[in-house]
Parts: structure tokens; sequence; C-alpha cells
């Protein structure tokens, strides 16, 4: 009896197993194909010598032309192909041309004939080996015979056959390091490492800052307040590309409302270019600071876009707070700030935590907001940036993705870090 | 200590809100015009004090007379201090400054009797001063932060609707003519409508991420239910690695899907960008919907198992009916990541008959390109997103907060 028992249970088991992972397949199987996939072919592609021309295969470009009309009147003419090697770089082997001689023509002559043959109507031209940018012609020499019939027997209608076979450094076995050389030895890699740290540091802890303040306001209650928490959203769940190039009208040094406002108002000389300027000199108490103007904006505008989220969440871990324990605080004597420190603080400082984690990785990965606020120059280039300078910019493909293999790197340790602190409060 | 009495509090409070609101009104008042106003902050560092004290000293008399009679003094007060013509303006613009500075005073008066009221003037103790403290930054730091978050909005919104001459004339003047032709005031929208096939890029947009949305909830809810409820060997791992590659960002995988898709000739297509991003918010909706689905009490499965019914019955009669808002949500969250989506689609498009929002509105940063387009452009991006947000906030709100750190 408990046998069978036992084995039904098993069966069901069994069961709900293939159940869960059927129902399961076709998440598994788009995310290896999108994103596991890629993410090897990064591996894969940083240790190859790829720039992005590679990208298009080298073929053989065959055009065939005809010299002469063929009518009732001429009986001659010829066929003409000119091909070339469309690679720059790359050889092409085991070239071979074939194409079908129409019925009513016959062949008279054939150039190169240490190449070509004809048997029957089919013609084969063995090129062997062309190399790179270089090209050649085949020439024939037909006239009509007896079978010749106007609309038929046009050699352009059967188009030639190409078959060859090149070295693609995508799928070829050669490796070397490169790449990484490239991108550690380079004097920017520091200066990279420097602005992709401060950035996010500073990118992170101000939203979560800010996102706390606004929690704080939010809060209280008061008429209107969810519009106002709805207000605050906007630059979160707006297109980035909308609100960044807001940004970079709104301070642009030659129309920019900010520049002509502040330069009306004497508060400066002349207008400031705020995103393209890397430093810019700020004197207190007689010392000159260099302060770093361009990536002080586009940390002000992670910390405008995504204070919003950090707010959110800590607008609901403290609604979810008992008010009573502030009750009992305040018959204790405890004055607001006193609550806050020794109350507030503490109960929040778990979410917060966990929220600057998270939040520092999406920083550390952000790529769109810096792009397309400063294009990653004037003292911006972070990581992710220079992934798409290398790859797309300089058209370097392997260096781009050896940054990435960087960046990858970066994220691996940072979400082991996040899973291991943020304990099973998130999962 | 003389910091501990009320009366400097009130004198403290009235200088801060004096300077607030002339500083703002001046810029209110340069936007309006187009014309220089010069900010002078010496007469008001006297007069916001000064109504300060006026505000403490009668706090038991406060009534509607009281309050109007407050704001017409310290109107007057600034028209004096400054004989007569406090911005600098020009002559004809008289009326348009005095109700600048009416609405100075009136705002200065609120905010005064919001921070200042039962403050008493004597003695304070120090929980009455904290206690006025944070009222004080509570009413500064609402305002400065609402005006943070909207005045790139409103820039965006300004400058789509003036013309390239007024906007090269004077950068400031963002006042709008309302007696304006429709067709001169939404000119930059009527020209990428009929010019620069924005109809297309709007019909793209909605198309990929419409499909983004079906594509994902058609692959994440049976996902997700399968790792809340059937008892699968590794879940934790499982569970584990969606979190690991929700976090992936696609800045990391934009050269091999360049690199691929390039070579199988799906790059430069719609059909590949529906490829690429249900497997960038998959991850994101199973994480999120596991925890819906697990929320759900299981005896109403395990009753439904009982009765007969299968487990892809129990997904489409339970499961998905109860939890309608929470996949509404995620539906919601997923449309606005598709939606904003940049730089797959900057790199995979290149012809303009299939470009999205996102992408179009990027061929228009060109110097060639008036600005005031390239702001149209980001208007109509934001408008959607914006509409659906505003009906729906409540769950875009859960959405956001159940897996929104993506992002």
């Amino acid at each position: 009896m408990t046998n069978i028992k036992k084995k039904n249970k098993n069966t069901l088991l069994e069961k709900e197993k293939k159940l869960g992972l059927i129902l399961l397949l076709p998440t598994i199987l788009i995310v290896l194909s999108v994103v596991i996939f890629p993410l090897l072919a990064n591996f894969w592609i940083s240790f190859k010598p790829v720039s992005l021309g590679d990208l298009r295969p080298p073929t053989l470009i065959v055009k065939e032309h005809i010299k002469g009309k063929l009518s009732d009147k001429n009986h001659l003419a010829e066929i003409k192909y000119r091909y070339r090697n469309s690679s720059i770089k790359y050889d092409l082997e085991n070239v071979i041309i074939k194409d079908i001689i129409p019925n009513g023509l016959t062949v008279k002559d054939l150039q190169p004939a240490q190449f070509c043959k004809l048997k029957l109507k089919e013609l084969t031209c063995n090129l062997d080996n062309v190399s790179s940018r270089s090209s050649g012609k085949i020439l024939i020499k037909v006239h009509k015979n007896d079978q010749w019939q106007k609309e038929l027997d046009n050699p352009k209608k059967t188009k030639p056959l190409v078959t060859f076979s090149s070295k693609n450094v995508l799928t070829s076995f050669e490796f070397n390091t490169e790449n990484f050389k490239k991108v550690f030895s380079a004097s920017e890699f520091f200066e990279v490492l420097k602005v992709s740290f401060y950035y996010t540091i500073f990118g992170t802890a101000g939203a979560l800052l800010v996102g706390l303040l606004a929690a704080q306001i939010l809060q209280k209650s008061f008429r209107g307040r969810s519009l106002v928490r709805g207000l605050l959203l906007f630059p979160y769940v707006s297109p980035v590309i909308a609100v960044a190039f807001a940004w970079v009208i709104l301070f642009d040094p030659f129309s920019g409302i900010i520049n002509s406002m502040l330069v009306q108002m004497n508060v400066i000389d002349q207008p400031i270019n705020f995103f393209g300027q890397k430093y810019t000199d700020i004197i207190i108490f007689g010392y000159v600071f260099k302060f770093p103007l361009a990536l002080s904006m586009v940390i002000a505008f992670e910390i405008w876009r995504y204070f919003p989220l950090s707010f959110l969440f800590i607008l609901a871990r403290m609604q979810s707070f008992p008010e009573e324990v502030y009750d009992a605080a305040k018959i204790d004597g405890a004055s607001p700030f006193q609550q806050f420190i020794y109350i507030s603080l503490p109960f929040l400082i778990g979410i917060m935590s966990i929220l600057f984690l998270l939040r520092f990785i999406w920083t550390f990965n952000k790529f769109d907001d810096i792009f397309l606020l400063t294009g990653g120059n004037a003292g911006t280039r972070t990581f992710t940036v220079n992934v798409y300078e290398q790859a797309f910019a300089i058209s370097n493909l392997g260096a781009g993705a050896a940054v990435a293999v960087v960046i990858f790197i970066f994220l691996l340790t940072f979400s082991l870090l996040f899973m291991r602190y943020s304990n099973k409060e998130t999962f | 200590m003389f910091w501990k009495y009320g009366l400097f509090f009130s004198i403290l409070s009235g200088g801060i809100w004096g300077i607030f609101w002339q500083i703002f009104f001046t810029v209110v008042g340069i936007l309006t015009f187009g014309t220089p106003l010069s900010l002078d902050l010496s007469q008001i560092m006297i007069i916001g004090p000064l109504a300060g004290i006026m505000y403490i000293k009668n706090q038991k008399f406060l009534s509607i007379k009281f309050h109007l009679t407050a704001i017409i003094i310290i109107t007057f007060l600034i028209f004096i201090s400054h004989l007569g013509n406090p911005y600098q303006a020009e002559d004809e613009n008289q009326l348009i400054i005095f109700i600048l500075i009416l609405l100075t005073s009136f705002f200065i008066w609120v905010s005064l009797n919001h921070s200042l009221y039962n403050l008493s003037p004597g003695k304070l103790s120090k929980h009455d001063i904290e206690s006025f403290f944070i009222k004080f930054m509570w009413g500064i730091g609402l305002i400065i932060l609402i005006l943070i978050t909207l005045i790139p909005f409103y820039i965006m919104i300004m400058t789509s609707l003036k013309n390239q001459q007024s906007l090269i004339l004077n950068p400031l003047d963002l006042s709008v003519n309302l007696n304006t032709d429709f067709k001169i005031l939404f000119n930059s929208y009527i020209e990428l409508f009929t010019n620069f096939n924005f109809h297309l890029f709007l019909i793209n947009s909605f198309i990929v991420s419409c499909t983004t949305v079906i594509i994902t909830l058609f692959f994440s809810i049976p996902g997700a239910y399968a790792l809340a409820r059937l008892r699968i060997p590794n879940k934790k791992i499982f569970s584990g690695t969606v979190i690991l590659i929700y976090l992936i960002p696609s800045i990391v995988l934009i050269i091999p899907l360049y690199a691929i898709f390039s070579y199988i000739g799906l790059r430069n297509s719609l059909f590949g960008l529906i490829l690429v991003y249900p497997a960038t918010t998959i991850p994101v909706a199973l994480y999120m919907l596991r925890g819906y689905f697990s929320a759900l009490s299981s005896e109403i499965d395990d009753a439904a198992l009982m009765d007969g019914l299968s487990r892809i019955q129990i997904i489409l009669k339970i499961a998905i009916p109860l939890s309608k808002p929470a996949i509404v949500s995620v539906g919601l969250y997923v449309f606005m990541i598709a939606w904003n989506e940049f730089l797959i689609a900057f790199m995979f498009l290149d012809d303009p008959n299939i470009f999205t929002l996102s992408r179009g509105i990027m061929s228009l940063n060109s110097s060639e390109i008036p600005q005031q387009h390239l702001m149209a452009g980001a208007v109509i991006a934001t408008i959607p997103v914006m509409i659906i947000f505003l009906y729906l906030e409540k769950f875009l709100i859960s959405g956001l907060s159940a897996g929104g750190v993506k992002g």
C-alpha cells in the first residue's frame, strides 16, 4: 500500500518536474539565444582582432556584360564577366564561376583559356585564388547558330553561379590578447576607471539622498499629495532621449535658458558650456579648485532622473511603518530630529542599502544618459561609453568587446556582493 | 540667547522666503517678457524680515482681512523701496510687473503663514525650534523639488512651440502667444508629421512595444507560475540566474548582437528588435510575476487539482484572473521599457522607414535641424507614456516598486 502511494507521489513529482520545465522552456530558449549566447560571443570576439568592416564577409562580385547586339544581321557577340574581390583584407580561395551558355550560341574563343573550360553548354572557370582587392575578367566570343531565337537565347538569362571559400576572422580559431593589452595599457584606462566610479558612487548616493528627502517631504499628508507623487515620477518614466535632450537644450551655451539667464542677471560674465567643459575653476578662500564640470552635470542628471525610484521605495517602506511608535516616542519627549535619527533611519537602513547596491550596479552599467548628454567627451567617459567608442567610433569591435568583458567582471563582482548582502529579503 | 526666540525665526524665514520668491518671480518675469529684468535682492532682504515680524506680532488677530492688508502692505513696501520699478523693466510692462509683485507678496505671506503658524515670538523650547525648522524646510523642499522636476519638461514644451527666429533672437522669450495661428504655433509638430515621418515612427514604436508586451507576458506567465508553484529541481539556482541575467546591461551584449544580427540579416529590421526586446524584459517580468503568484494562496490550486483541472487550466482559469492587476502593471512596465529603449534601436535601425521614436529623435539631433523640432519630437515620445502613466498611475507604481530597480 505504502509502496503504491510512494510510486504515485513519485510519478506526480516527475510530471510536475516535466511540466515545469516545459513551461520554462520558451524563456530558457530565448534567454539562451539572445543573452547567454551573445555574452559568450562577446568573450570570443574580445580575443580577436575584429573590426567593424569584418562584419561584411568578403565576396566575389561578378558582373556579366554583352558586347554587340545579336540580331538577324549581326552574328557575333562577346560575353564578358568582370569579377572583383570585395574585401580589402582577405583573399578568396577555390573560386569557381559557373554559367550556362544558351543553346543558340556557339563559343568561338574563351579567355583566359587556362582557367576556363566548356563542357557542352556549361562554362566552368576555376580561378583558384583571387587575392584581396584584385579583379579580373573572362571573355567569351560567341556567334549565333541555327537554333538561335531572339527571345530565348539571351546569355544574361542565366546568372553566373559563384562558389568560393574565404578566411573569416570571426569564426576562425585564432586568438590573441591584443585587445586586452590595448584596453589595460592605455593611459586612459585609469581615467575611465576613475570617472566610472566617481559617476557611479556620487550618482547613486545622490539619487538615494534626494529620494530619502523627497520621501520625508511626501510622507506628511497634504492636499494634492498624490498628484505631487505622480509629478515626481515624471523624470523616471519619460524616455531618456527626450529628457536628456531637454537638459542639453536647457544648458546650451548659445541658446540655453540657464546661460542667458545667468548672464542677464550678471551672475556670470560669459556663457558656460556645461556639458562640454571638462574643468572649471572654483575659488574658495583663495584656493583654486578644479571642479569637474561636465562630469558633475552628468551626475546631476543621473540624480534628477533616478531619485524618483529611491523615493518610491523609501516612501512605500515608510508607509508600512506603525504610526504608534512615533506616538510613543512623542510621549517620551523625543524631538522630531531624534525621531528621525533613532526611529525612521534604522528602520529604513535595510531598504536603503539594498537600493544602494542595486542602483550602484545599474548606474555603473548606464550608457544612454552619458552618451546622449556629452557623448563621453569632456571627461565623462565611463566604461560603458568606452565600449561604444572603441567598437563603433574607432571601429575596433574586438577592443570594444574587451571593455565589455571588463564591465561584465565588475558586474559579476557587484552582483555576488549584492546577493550576499541582500539575504532573503528581496528574493 | 537671541536665536532661541520666535522673533528671530520669523525674521530668518521672512528673509529666506522673500529672497526665494523674489528670484522665482524674476525668472518667471524674464521668461514671460523675454526682456532682461535685473535681480536685486537688497530691498527684499529688509522687507521679507519685516513681513515676518508683522506676521508673528499679530498672530492672535489672523483673519482674511488681516491677510489681505498684510499682502497689500508688502506690495506697497516693495514698490516704494524700488522707486516704483523694482525690476527696472520697460514701461509698457508695468501692469505685469505689478502682478508679479503682488504674486511675490502673496506667496511670501502664504509661506510665512505656513512656517510660522502657531509659533510664539518669545523664547522657544528645543522641540519647538526643531518643529519650526522641519516645517520651514518642508515648504522650501517641496517647492524646490517640484520646480526641479518640472523645469526640463516646461522647457521641452515651450521650446517646441517657438519658431527658429524668436529662439535665436532671444532664447529667454518663452512666452507663447495663444492668439497665434494654430499652424504657426504647432509648426514643428506639423513639420515632423509631414516631412520627418513621425507618424511612421509612432506606429513602429507602438508595434514594437505592444508585441514586446504580448511576447513577454506569453512567456513569463507560465514560467513565473512554474517557478512559484511547481516542484522543479534547482529552483533556487534558476531564480538566482534570472536575477543575474536581469542585471546584464544591453551595452555588454550590443557588440555580439550587432555582429550576429548583421550576419543573419536581421539587424536593420523591426523583427530583429522584437526578437531582442523580450529577452531583456522576460527576466524582469518573470521576477515580478513570480512574486505575485507566490503570494496567491496555494490552497486554491490544490482544490482545483482535486477537481481535476490540469495545471495549464489552473493558470488560465485561476492564476491569471486572480492576478489581473499584477499582470497589468507588469505589462505597463514592460511597455515603458520597450517604448523608452534607446541603445538597441539606435544600433540596429538604419532605414528611416522603420525607425522607432527613440531612433527617430536621435536622427533629429543634428546642427541642420532646428532645436524646436528636436523638442517637439521629445514631446511626441513623452506624451503616450505620460497618458498611460496618469491614467494607470496606481498600476504602474506597483509595477515600478515590484521590479523597477531596472532602468
